[in-house]
This record gives structure tokens, C-alpha cells and sequence, in this order.
């Protein structure tokens, strides 16, 4: 074996870094499902009527479903009926007021995970909503954003403060019918973030939501909200970490953009569950439906995603282009190592006129990764002179690896134009050895190859995680020069 | 995959059933012994899969109910209509300088063949008989490839195919001039079926020109369904032309299975202008290092019509290169399918695949559906593929008007153009020109591009 | 600096240097002539540390160290450089970025401090000049979408930055058009110094114009069969390789 592939075996061979246990007395459902957990779910967060009612409604249609078997991904069956469906750490007495009042070993778990919720140590411009297993911990900034009318907080507290808002928007991009995951989340969800951003506001900070699995045995269903209203605008992201364990753990959430005239979604994810371990024991399934409604005149939503994370990932973040002259944008890079499956992509439905939509994903299988780019480009009849851009790369590492690309294409009306364009490469021993010869290590070349490989979708996320990915990747920043 | 239950299955399967069981009873028709297994296998098979429905991966886009729907009706006997040497004129290819044999309603109609001269050792004849002789080529390779196939239509020509073409080349053979095979569905009847079956063979060094075209003479709807088996040994080439121009009410499903040696070529050039619903399926099996295969279509549809094309290609061993071309351009209210996979097994390193995929719609009513995919398991690879689909370029189109053309004037000369690239790639010269023309003609008849006002 | 003695060494078992003996001194330029397949390309590769290839005999050391016993990029640091024939495209990696990681692990190595974005910006700007390179190269992926002749340049531009005891430079004059040469060879020049050698791979005596060697060696069949001055390679272009050869077959 040379000496690069050495190199790219401990690259791939990353420690897990995030794997710790935090040790909190949790209030939590039996396990399995049916009505009565659904109940008591909704009873737990003090919900009005209207949302036990769908809750019910989606449970019974769900009943009807069956585990899609059409992504390239294989595991065991999941057992239903073994999965605690609520899972909360215990509150003490009344509950904390303020964010400095969480229990601190709640506080603890986010610092460990690089996410101060303290007042004095918070993230500067960023707001954090903070979820823990089926609940949320706190939110930051919630005051300093409420001064300009927007409303970021737990989908909870949502439920109970603005309930007229998620009546109306909850379930209007995703039905509960969508599909199988996505009708078990509207059956079971227990929290997530809702954002509200009123006409014409800018949002002045990014959004934040770190979500993080803890409890054993514990599914996570947590369904997030965002609606810009006319001529607003926000960028959200969102963080994902679980312990390690043998079992394999379930999440499956949803993500609902509404985007109306003139408003603009951006929306980021750097997905880091935990993946399983050298022999493919363990790790989460992540069963996530994603998708995004520009409904409104010139509106725009763009989906950038760093996978790297789980042992399943099957998410597909899309955008309905209803209104005219909408943008549509997904960026994906996905990792698969070890283990790893991932069935992942995009889909851009163009309805209106002169919608726009870019797809850039970056597949990278390393170890026995198997790593699947899954979309569809599909045009209405209506959508005159739409146009999509679709490029779709893949970089295997080692040959034991998978790469896979499945694009669907439908063309129904003759001004549009469509391109798609897929790639499959290696990292080259000759480009390793030029960066030798300039005096860098081959580690370092593998990061600064893969990092320059993945640019253009790290290009898109903001600063703070744009760090973070490239770390998760392994790979320095790239210089500030240039 | 498919969601079909066993009850609708046995339901939809069972007038072939029944009528299998009936054709076991004449015993003659099920030809030699050898064969009953093999077909006893193809109807078995068939049972077990029955017809696809949308919900089936493969067939999503593409919609046979009209096929499902009609009488099952399999062609068993040699026609007693007779079509005079001098009506063969009306075919395409019918006057191109070539070995012909031809096939009316599936059975060799050998006073209309002419086949003159043929290097020794080279057969260019009926599979039927070739089956009765029992020769060690045709033991070994006749039904070869069809193990573990999921189209049913596959499994039911295996169940009830009477004859077809047998060519066989020995080693180093080289035939200068094509060989034709035409295929006459005298389309006598609603639900008339023809199973024509092919098998070619290509032994060590040998080089091939092939030309296979359909055709019908009366506009009902009737079935083709055709497979052809290719084997193409070590260092063999082999170039095939498929034209499929059945009438607008026929359907047509035809698959190809080919298998390459060791720095083989097959460049296989399937344009599919008629039926009302046709399917071109393709898998190569590509066996040997230093191998090339070129799969180069074009789909011309306009009224109501769907053309189907869906391929596998199989990178088996390293070393080995392939390209797909496959343009389309579609008018009215007809549907393009392209479904194209290309697969990389492990260890079939410094494969070159190449996967390219065109669309131009000319009509709002037209649909579209493109899935190429790329599916691999070797890391030192370079495959890429790329779709389009859309209009014809408006630099182009300006650029032409510049120079003085009219708008009808210039969108037909660029969507000739744009199907000449898939004409260009065949090699053999007489072919070719007699496409090209076919192509221009069945172009002029696209309502879109007949307009003269914009 | 340079101590080549009686290496061998092949690929894949097909032996392709069959006793090389070179010695290259600081402040020396020196030049390897032969025709197309005589190993001059492999004995750069094997100088620069390129896998895939079998030493099975003989020694190289570089300023004493055993030079066959370091990695690439170790050798790099040490300052060994080698300006590809082929340079490679990374894509996504900018320029910049590229050049300055490896400057500094260079002078992390000579116990020098890290440079910052600024000082770097400022250094490399100088060395631009020198190639006539424009401002937006730095801002290019690694040789992505470059010419023949802006890779080339950027070879000795890499060169002029990383600042190396000992330049190979691998046919270095092939595809370039006589102005692009020219840029090259004076760049080349002006790098030379009395601390450090190069050593020139080359075809064709063209390059030779420009770059005026110290001594010409020319490598035949896996081994230095003639050395001489700089006489030697005007010598060859007249005459060919086959001269050398055909006086090499008769008896002494």
C-alpha cells in the first residue's frame, strides 16, 4: 500500500468526537405507539386541541403506509413498537425562567459540543435554539429578536404563544400524507424551532438550532417551521450530534420554508449524528423530509447541507417553485465512510415562470461508504423559460466504496432548458505526490484536495459553519488569502 | 420493486398462460425437445413477474396498459398473406446492397430473402432451424443471457417465439456487406403478436455490419416483441443498426442482450421513429479488458406516441470504455423516456463510461423523462454523464436568422442537425445515407417543424 | 550537494537506470541530454521521491542525508525541487492558498518563522514579476484551466518562492513557444546563486541557449555514457544521439 493510501485510511478512520453520555434523570413515554402516546405527547406539551386532532389524523394514515424501500439503503426492519417516542430530561419544579436556569449539566452538554447557551459566552450574531431529546433547553436572543418582530423559539412554545401561526402554516409544504417518515413526524413530533420573520424584516442575526440526541433507545421526530413573510429574508442553520451506542437510533424529522413574494430562506445544515463504528454497529437512521414553497413572486430558498454523519441518511431537501421568477438552490456535500449509507438529493419542481434552480452535490465515499445522489428536475407545463443547472460530483477514496447517482428528469414544456452534468473520480496519486514535492505532508494534501473539492458548497454556508464543516471534514480552513 | 399483487398477476397473465399451455399440446410448434425447457422456464418467469405497472422502478414512465388491454394473439404459423418480391420496395433499406432475409409476422419467408455468397463457414439463416440442428454455437449461447431478467416481456418472447434470425460468424470472418433482417407484421388482426428471436454470434476477429428494421403493413394495433441475443467473442466488431418504424397504432418492445470479449467493439445504433407505444431495452455485459461499446439513439415521436429507451450498461472488467448518445426530440403530445444505467463491479478499474442524453421538445404538450444514472463500485473510474433537455438554442436560432433564414426555416434546419449527430456516428456509409434521409423526412412530418409561419 | 552514485532502478521489473553516476556541486548548473526513453524523466522522478518505482541498486545522497530513505514532501523541505513535466490540475485549491501551505512547512523546516497572509502576499507579488505572471493567478485553482506555458511558468514561479538548493527541472522547455522560453529561462537565471545548483532535463539543446549549463551529461540506455561542457550539447544537436551512439559500438 502506498504511502497516500495510508494517509487516506486515517483520514477516513476519524474518531468520533462527539460520542459522550450526559448523565440527566429523564422523564420519558413507554415505548411503542398508539393513540394514547400520541395523547399524552400532546398532553405533555400542553398543545391545543387542533394539533392532538392532526396528530391523530396522521397517526391513522401512517397506520396505512409502508417503509419506503426505493432509496439504496439496506437495514433490518425497524421495530415501532420498541421506540420511546418521548423523551425529556426532568424538569425541576416550576422549569427554568431563563436560559441561565437550565439544569448545567444541560448547559455543560452544549459547551462540550461547542455551543454556549450562557448569556456572557454566546455565539456573538448567532441565535441558538437548543433541543435536548424530545424538548427544547432554551433559545437565545429570543428579546433582541422580538424587538423586530420576529418570533424564534421552541415549536412548543409556539404552539402555545402563537398557535393561530402554526395552525395555518404547519403541514402546508409537508402533508401529513407526504410520506411514510414524514406522516410518523406529524403523528409523534416533540419539538423543533419555528421562525417567524414579518414583512420586510432582515433578519439581523442567523438562526440557529443544535439538535442533539441523547437518551438510549429514543427516536427523535422534531419538525421545524420557518415562514418568511414578504420581502424578509433569514439564514438558519441547523446541528446535529448524537452519543455513541450500539443500537441504532431513528430520527425523523421535518423541515417545513414558506418563502412569500420578494422573501428569501436560507437554510443549512452540517448533519454530524453519529455514524456507527468501525464495523457498522450502531449509528442513526436519518429519515428527514425537507422542503421548501416559494410561493411568492421572486422568492428564493437555497438548501446547503454537509453530511457527514449517521448511519443512514435518506433526505432529500426540495423546493416547490410556485412563484414566478423564483430560485431554487440546493449544495450538498455528503460523506460516507466506514459503514455509512446515504441516499441523498433534491428535488426542484418548477411550476411558475423563469423559476431558477442549481443543484451542486458533492459526494465523497470513503471505507465502505455507499453514498447515493437521488434527484429530480421536473418541469410543469406552465414553468415557461425555466431553467435548472444540475452538477453532480463524486470522489471515492479507497475500493471498497460506492458511488451512485440516480437523477430523473421531466420535461413538459419546450422553453425550458435543463442540464445535468455527473462526475466520478479519485483522489489522484499524482496530485498527491506534486503537493509532496512542494513539501506538504500527504495528509494535508488529502484534506486540502477534498476541501478544494468540496468549495463550492462550503462557499455557501456562513462563516461559523463553514468552519465547523471543514473540520468535520478533516481539512484546514482555506487561507485567508486569495 | 412492483407492487402488483399475485391475484392481479394471475389475472393479467393468464390468457398467455392458458394459451402456452395450449401451444405445449401441439408439441411441432414448441420445436425440438431441447427448447420446451427453456420455454417452459420463459413462461414461468413470465408468470412470476407479470406485466409491469408504473410502479414498477423501470417502468414508471411508460405506461402498457394499451398492450395489456388487448386479445393475446400469438403468431404461431406462417402467414398465408404473401407479399410480392416487388412490394418489399416500400421498406426501408429494401434496396440497399446487402444479405436480406426476411420475416413476415416472425417466420423466415425465404423467397423474398437473398443472401448470396457468404464467407465459409458463415450461416445467415432461420433460428428454427438452427435449432433443430443442434449445434454446439447454438446450445451454448440461445437464451444465454436472459437468466435472472426482470422484463416480462422477455420471458414471454422466450415462452412463445417461433423463428428469427441466426447469424453466425467463425473466427476472422469479415462480411463486407450488411446484413438486412426485415421484419413484415402483416398486423391482420387486433392483438396479433410476433416473437421474433435473434441470435448472433460473433466468434475471435470476425467483423459483422448489421442492419434490423420493422415495419407493418396494415395500421391496427399489433404487437412486436422482439429479443436478439448478440455474442461478440474477443477482438470481434460488430456494428448494428436498428431501425423500428412501425405503424402509428403498433407497439413494439424489443430488447437486445449482447455480451463482448476481450478488445471487442459494438456500436449499436437503435432509432426508433414508429408505434404508438415501443421500448428499446439494452443490456451489455461488458467481459473483457480493452473493449468498447457505443450505444447511439435517436427518438423522433409526435402525435401520441412514446418511445422507451432504457439500457444497462455492465462494466464487468477493467479497461473497458463505452459511450451512450441518445437524442430525442419530441412533438404533440408524445413522451421521450430515457433511462440509462451504467454500472461499474468492483475491480473493473480504468473504466471509461461516458453517458450523454438530449431532449428537445417542440410542442407544450410534449413530456420528457431522462434518468441516466451512474452506479459504481471501482474507485479508479472516470464516468460522467450529462441530460439536457429543452429547446433548441436561441443563439443558434438568432444566429441563423441573421444570416437571412426564417424562424420555421432555421428551427428545422438545427433540429435536423441535432439528430444528425446520432446519423454521423454510423459507420456504414450506405446505411447512413439511407437514414439520413429517413430521419429528414420523418422530421418534415413533425407538425411543429412543418410550419412554415412561426 | 548532489552524490549520485551507480544508481539502478526500474518499474514493474523492467530496469530502466542502469548505473547512474552524477555529482552536483552548490552554485552549478548542470544539463541531462538523451533521446526519448533513455530515463531521464525516471531519474527525476526517483530524485523527487515519485512512487512506483524499484531501486535495485546504488545510493543518491543530498547534502549528506541518504536521499532514497526520505519522503516526498521531506525531501522538498530539505530543498530539493523538482518542476514537473506534466504539473498536475487540483481543482478548487487556490494558488495562493497551495503556495503558501508549502512555504511554510518549508520554513518551518529551516527553523524560519510562518509567514502571515500579508507578508506572504507581499513576498510572492515580487516573485510574479519575475514570470510575468498576472495578479488573478493567485486566485486560480492549481494549474486548473492553465496552458501549457502558464503551467510552466508556474513551475518556476513555485520555485521562486520555495527557494530550493536543487532545481530539476523536468523538460521544462517542452511546449513552450519561444517568448514563454525566454520568460522561463531568464526567471530561471535569475534564480541561480552561488548557494544553490540546478539541474536541467532536457531533449533539445534549444533550452540550453538560455540557460547556459556548467557541464552536459547525456544519458543513454540507463546510464551517463559522455560528460563535457556546455560544447557538448551544440555538439549533439548537430549530430544527433546516434553519433554517441554509433562512436560508443566501435571498439576503443
Amino acid at each position: 500500500m502506498s504511502k497516500a493510501s495510508e494517509t487516506i485510511d486515517s483520514f477516513v478512520n476519524r474518531e468520533y468526537s462527539y460520542g459522550f453520555v450526559t448523565d440527566v434523570e429523564q422523564d420519558s413515554a413507554p415505548p411503542g405507539l398508539n393513540e394514547d402516546i400520541i395523547r399524552f405527547i400532546s398532553k405533555k406539551k400542553e398543545e391545543p386541541d387542533f394539533m392532538v386532532d392532526w396528530r391523530l389524523r396522521a397517526y391513522r394514515y401512517w397506520r396505512t403506509l409502508e417503509v419506503p424501500t426505493w432509496a439504496k439503503v439496506y437495514f433490518p426492519p425497524i421495530d415501532f413498537q420498541s421506540i420511546v417516542y418521548y423523551s425529556a430530561p426532568k424538569q425541576r419544579g416550576e422549569g427554568p425562567q431563563s436560559l441561565d436556569d437550565v439544569d448545567p449539566k444541560l448547559l455543560e452538554t452544549y459547551e462540550k459540543l461547542g455551543i454556549p447557551l450562557k448569556e456572557q459566552e454566546r455565539l456573538a450574531g448567532v441565535a441558538v435554539d437548543a433541543v435536548f431529546d424530545s424538548v427544547s433547553v432554551g433559545t437565545t436572543f429570543q428579546d433582541k429578536l422580538a424587538e423586530q418582530g420576529i418570533i424564534f423559539c421552541s415549536i412548543s412554545e409556539a404552539l402555545q404563544n402563537h398557535p393561530e401561526l402554526v395552525e395555518k402554516y404547519i403541514g402546508t409544504v409537508v402533508p401529513y400524507t407526504d410520506n411514510f417518515f414524514a406522516s410518523l413526524n406529524s403523528a409523534v413530533f416533540t419539538d423543533g424551532s419555528f421562525c417567524y420573520i414579518p414583512k420586510g424584516v432582515k433578519c439581523p442575526m442567523e438562526l440557529s438550532t443544535y439538535f442533539r440526541i441523547n437518551a438510549a433507545n429514543t427516536g427523535q421526530f422534531e419538525r421545524t417551521l420557518i415562514v418568511a413573510e414578504e420581502g424578509s429574508s433569514v439564514s438558519y442553520l441547523e446541528g446535529c450530534t448524537a452519543p455513541q451506542r450500539d443500537e441504532n437510533q431513528l430520527h425523523a424529522a421535518v423541515v417545513e420554508l414558506l418563502a412569500l413574494d420578494d422573501a428569501q430562506i436560507k437554510y443549512s445544515t452540517v448533519q454530524n449524528w453519529y455514524p456507527g463504528d468501525e464495523e457498522g454497529k450502531g449509528g442513526i437512521y436519518n429519515f428527514v423530509t425537507k422542503r421548501g414553497l416559494c410561493k411568492g413572486r421572486n422568492s428564493k430558498i437555497s438548501w446547503t447541507q454537509v453530511e457527514t454523519g449517521s448511519a443512514i441518511t435518506w433526505k432529500y431537501p426540495s423546493c416547490v417553485l410556485v412563484g414566478d421568477n423564483s430560485v431554487g438552490e440546493f449544495y450538498s456535500v455528503a460523506l460516507t465512510n466506514k459503514y455509512q449509507q446515504a441516499d441523498t438529493g433534491t428535488k426542484m419542481t418548477h411550476i411558475g415562470k423563469n423559476t431558477r434552480s442549481t443543484v451542486v452535490s458533492k459526494g465523497i465515499s470513503a471505507g465502505h461508504g455507499q453514498n447515493s445522489y437521488r434527484g429530480l428536475v421536473k418541469f410543469n407545463k406552465n414553468a415557461d423559460n425555466a431553467r435548472n443547472f444540475s452538477q453532480c460530483d463524486s470522489l471515492l477514496i479507497g475500493d471498497q466504496s460506492g458511488a451512485h447517482t440516480f437523477p430523473y428528469i421531466e420535461g413538459r414544456n419546450p422553453t425550458t432548458s435543463v442540464e445535468h452534468e455527473a462526475t466520478t473520480s479519485k483522489i489522484g496519486e499524482d496530485q498527491i505526490f506534486y503537493c509532496n514535492q512542494r513539501g506538504i505532508s500527504t495528509q494535508d494534501a488529502v484534506n486540502m484536495i477534498v476541501n478544494g473539492y468540496c468549495k463550492e458548497v462550503f462557499q455557501q454556508l456562513p462563516m461559523e459553519f463553514a468552519v465547523e464543516a471543514q473540520k468535520l471534514l478533516g481539512v484546514s480552513l482555506e487561507g485567508s488569502v486569495g | 420493486m412492483s407492487e402488483i399483487t399475485q391475484e392481479q398477476v394471475t389475472q393479467q397473465s393468464d390468457p398467455y398462460l392458458s394459451r402456452f399451455e395450449a401451444l405445449e399440446k401441439e408439441g411441432e410448434r414448441g420445436g425440438p425437445s431441447w427448447v420446451f425447457p427453456i420455454r417452459k422456464a420463459g413462461i414461468s418467469r413470465f408468470a412470476e413477474l407479470g406485466f409491469p405497472t408504473i410502479k414498477h422502478e423501470d417502468w414508471r414512465f411508460t405506461n402498457i396498459r394499451p398492450i395489456t388491454e388487448l386479445p393475446f394473439l400469438p403468431v404461431l404459423e406462417p402467414s398465408r398473406e404473401t407479399i410480392s418480391e416487388a412490394a418489399l420496395n416500400r421498406f426501408a433499406f429494401a434496396g440497399l446492397e446487402a444479405h436480406r432475409l426476411v420475416f413476415v409476422d416472425g417466420f423466415l419467408a425465404p423467397d423474398l430473402c437473398q443472401i448470396e455468397s457468404l464467407p465459409e463457414g458463415a450461416i445467415v439463416g432461420s433460428l428454427a432451424e438452427q435449432l433443430k440442428k443442434e449445434s454446439k454455437e447454438v446450445k451454448d449461447h440461445f437464451a444465454g443471457q436472459i437468466n435472472g431478467e426482470e422484463n416480462a416481456f422477455t420471458a414471454l418472447n422466450t415462452a412463445f417465439f417461433q423463428d428469427g434470425a441466426f447469424i453466425y460468424l467463425p473466427k476472422g470472418t469479415v462480411m463486407e456487406k450488411p446484413i438486412h433482417l426485415l421484419f413484415i407484421s402483416t398486423g391482420s388482426e387486433r392483438g396479433m403478436t410476433t416473437h421474433p428471436r435473434n441470435l448472433i454470434i460473433a466468434e475471435p476477429h470476425s467483423e459483422l455490419k448489421l442492419v434490423e428494421s420493422y415495419a407493418g403493413l396494415n395500421d391496427i394495433p399489433y404487437l412486436t416483441n422482439a429479443v436478439t441475443e448478440s455474442v461478440i467473442a474477443d477482438e470481434a466488431h460488430v456494428e448494428h443498426c436498428k431501425l423500428q418504424n412501425e405503424p402509428g397504432e403498433a407497439f413494439h418492445m424489443a430488447s437486445l442482450y449482447s455480451h463482448q470479449g476481450r478488445s471487442s467493439r459494438f456500436h449499436f445504433h437503435p432509432i426508433a421513429m414508429g408505434a404508438h407505444i415501443s421500448r428499446n431495452t439494452i443490456r451489455t455485459t461488458l467481459d473483457g479488458e480493452g473493449l468498447e461499446c457505443v450505444l447511439n439513439g435517436l427518438y423522433l415521436t409526435y402525435g401520441k406516441q412514446l418511445a422507451d429507451n432504457y439500457m444497462t450498461v455492465d462494466h464487468a472488467k477493467p479497461h473497458g470504455e463505452s459511450h451512450e448518445y441518445f437524442n430525442g426530440v419530441m412533438d404533440e403530445k408524445s413522451h421521450g423516456v430515457f433511462h440509462g444505467r451504467i454500472l461499474v463491479r468492483p475491480h473493473s478499474q480504468k473504466t471509461d463510461a461516458k453517458q450523454t442524453n438530449k431532449n428537445i421538445l417542440l410542442s407544450g404538450n410534449a413530456v420528457v423523462n431522462a434518468k441516466p444514472q451512474l452506479e459504481i463500485y471501482a474507485d479508479d473510474v472516470k464516468c460522467t454523464h450529462g441530460a439536457t433537455c429543452g429547446q433548441l438554442s436561441d443563439d443558434a436560432i438568432f444566429y441563423l436568422r441573421a444570416r437571412g433564414l426564417n424562424y420555421p426555416t432555421a428551427r428545422r434546419m438545427l433540429t435536423h442537425a441535432f439528430a444528425g449527430e446520432i446519423v454521423e456516428r454510423i459507420r456504414m456509409d450506405t446505411v447512413r445515407e439511407e437514414l439520413d434521409r429517413l430521419v429528414w423526412d420523418r422530421l418534415e412530418q413533425m407538425p411543429r417543424l412543418a410550419q412554415t409561419a412561426e | 550537494m548532489l552524490e549520485i552514485k551507480d544508481l539502478k532502478a526500474g518499474v514493474e521489473g523492467t530496469s530502466i537506470l542502469e548505473g547512474v553516476n552524477l555529482s552536483v556541486k552548490a552554485g552549478e548548473v548542470h544539463a541531462i541530454m538523451g533521446p526519448n526513453g533513455s530515463g531521464k524523466s525516471t531519474l527525476a522522478q526517483i530524485l523527487a521521491g515519485r512512487d512506483g518505482y524499484e531501486v535495485t541498486g546504488g545510493s543518491a545522497t543530498f547534502e549528506g542525508k541518504d536521499l532514497l530513505e526520505l519522503e516526498p514532501d521531506e525531501r522538498a523541505k530539505e530543498g530539493l525541487f523538482l518542476a514537473f513535466q506534466y504539473p498536475v490540475e487540483i481543482p478548487g485549491v487556490n494558488s495562493s492558498y497551495f503556495l503558501k501551505a508549502a512555504l511554510n512547512e518549508v520554513r518551518k523546516h529551516r527553523g524560519e518563522p510562518e509567514m502571515d497572509a500579508v507578508e506572504f502576499l507581499q513576498f510572492v507579488k515580487e516573485k510574479m514579476k519575475l514570470l510575468d505572471l498576472r495578479e488573478d493567478f493567485l486566485k486560480r485553482p492549481v494549474n486548473e484551466g492553465f496552458s501549457g506555458g502558464e503551467k510552466k511558468r508556474n513551475e518556476i514561479f513555485q520555485m521562486a518562492v520555495l527557494q530550493p538548493k536543487l532545481a530539476i527541472l523536468d523538460e521544462t522547455d517542452s511546449g513552450l513557444d519561444i517568448d514563454a522560453l525566454k520568460v522561463v529561462s531568464s526567471g530561471v537565471n535569475r534564480l541561480k546563486s552561488q548557494d544553490n545548483a540546478q539541474l536541467i532535463i532536457t531533449h533539445y539543446q534549444r533550452l540550453l541557449n538560455y540557460i547556459v549549463p556548467d557541464y552536459v551529461h547525456v544519458l543513454y540506455q540507463g546510464q551517463i555514457i559522455r560528460s563535457g561542457g556546455k560544447d557538448l550539447a551544440l555538439e549533439l544537436e548537430e549530430k544527433g544521439y546516434d553519433w554517441i551512439n554509433e562512436e560508443r559500438s566501435q571498439p576503443a
